[in-house]
């Protein structure tokens, strides 16, 4: 691999976009090329500083009244900027397909899949008697419930003092494994944690995504994936991570010490 | 068309899109740098997007949406007639931009810092089109390649290529800013 494709391929590497194989390929680029790997760490980090960063706008209330008001209404005459202009995308030759590596197998249409499976099983869990398998509020109760069950049981850490209650514990089904999830609320509205166990050590800094008006939270920490999933808003649920990381932070400072 | 129909097609609709009203402005707004100018991209979006909303077949809204608000967008700019058409896929000076430099004199990676939300908008409000919208689609509206290859009509490749590009830029940019301070 080139410098120059690996300027670009990086980017999909912080984006977890790549499969496996490619995803090797460029880590051992990194590797071996002390310039890539200062232009990976520092994109990372302004990832980083990005996604600590709202950057998203709130629509006003007045905007979504208007859409609201013209919606019973389809045949109405659309407004002045009814004649809209397509427009062509033109034919710049891009630098990736100048380096001869379009062909990347992203593994994007896996991702969405069990983002669906995911999105799935929360809402199976919101059926009458399905949320927990085991009840407690005490985290000491619901993480040896997990022993055995799993091959690596998910952490499970009450954050009822940062205003996310523990639940629960449960066990699910996504990409047809067992997976852990533990389970928090917060006012009504429930939040489910899925664990699985990964292959890969890298961080993966969270990324919302929203499916069927859930907002799910993804990252990878520590060898395990983590998805949050809820109907909270994005920042609250965004909040519920942070807290949550920190938490584990704190645990295995001690546990380290 | 009975008058229930479209009650009805209107109800699954706003089922279906009206949870992505924040998403579709936060382009309008970093694609149009106005705010009232925005409201307006956004309502007319919505207004294209219930009447195309029959031929619609999924399975992603979101990109759905944020295909027709670049065209609403794109013709706001043609009506801008101070304002060249600016998410027009033409190579100009920016396609230029290298990727990256030769390395300096001194091998050690500078970090960016934290800013301000208002100090960052601005810095990604600066970006050049296209690669304004790669970068607002992937980081800020949390758009997969493949989406944002559907939302702006071009290949996977190419939203990898601009979306290296525009973090190029925006970090170059943050980087000058951050010297400037000093
Ligand atoms: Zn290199």
């Amino acid at each position: 691999m080139t410098c120059d494709e690996a300027r670009i391929l990086l980017h999909a590497l912080l984006d977890s976009e790549l499969d496996a194989g490619h995803a090797r390929e460029i880590e051992s680029h990194i590797a071996s090329c002390p310039d890539c790997a200062a232009e990976f760490a520092a994109q990372r980090e302004m990832q980083r500083v990005l996604a600590e960063t709202n950057l998203r706008y709130t629509a006003p209330a007045s905007l979504r009244a208007r859409i609201e008001a013209s919606l019973p209404q389809p045949q109405r005459q659309p407004t002045r900027r009814s004649v809209l202009r397509g427009f062509a995308m033109g034919s710049a030759v891009s630098a990736l397909a100048a380096t001869g590596v379009v062909a990347v197998v992203l593994r994007q249409d896996d991702q969405q899949r069990i983002l669906s499976e995911v999105v799935s099983a929360h809402l199976r869990s919101l059926q009458a008697g399905h949320l927990t398998d085991v009840v407690s509020t005490d985290q000491h109760t619901v993480k040896p419930w997990f022993n055995g069950k799993l091959d690596v049981a998910p952490p499970v850490i009450d954050l009822t003092a940062q205003g996310f209650t523990l639940v629960g514990g449960r066990l699910d089904y996504i990409d047809a494994r067992a997976i852990g999830a533990v389970v928090y609320r917060r006012r009504q509205h429930v939040i489910n944690l899925f664990v699985s166990q990964t292959s890969s050590t890298e961080h993966r800094p969270p990324k919302t995504q929203t499916m069927q008006g859930f907002n799910c939270r993804r990252w990878g920490e520590r060898g395990l994936n983590f998805w949050a999933v809820s109907d909270l808003g994005a920042d609250e649920l965004a909040e519920f991570v942070d807290k949550f990381e920190a938490a584990m932070a704190k645990v295995e400072g001690k546990s380290g010490s | 068309m009975p008058a229930t129909d479209d009650v009805q097609k209107a109800q699954r609709f706003r089922e279906a899109a009206l949870p992505y009203l924040d998403d579709v402005y936060t382009l309008a707004r970093y694609l149009l740098r106005d705010a009232s100018d925005a409201e307006d991209a956004v309502q007319e979006c919505y207004l294209r997007a219930l009447k195309h909303f029959d031929s619609y077949r999924g399975p992603a809204m979101k990109p759905w949406l944020f295909a027709i608000l670049r065209n609403v967008c794109n013709a706001e700019y043609a009506r801008r007639a101070h304002r060249p058409s600016a998410i027009e896929d033409t190579p100009g000076a920016a396609e230029q931009t290298p990727l990256w430099q030769e390395a300096e004199a001194s091998p050690e990676t500078e970090m960016v810092r934290s800013r301000d939300v208002g100090a960052i908008r601005k810095l990604i409000d600066a970006l050049a089109e296209p690669f304004k919208e790669t970068f607002v689609l992937r980081e800020i509206n949390n758009l997969s390649y493949r989406e944002i290859a559907e939302a702006v009509g071009a290949p996977v490749g190419t939203v990898m290529s601009r979306l290296a590009r525009a973090r190029a830029m925006l970090r170059a940019a943050w980087m000058a800013e951050e010297e400037q301070a000093k």
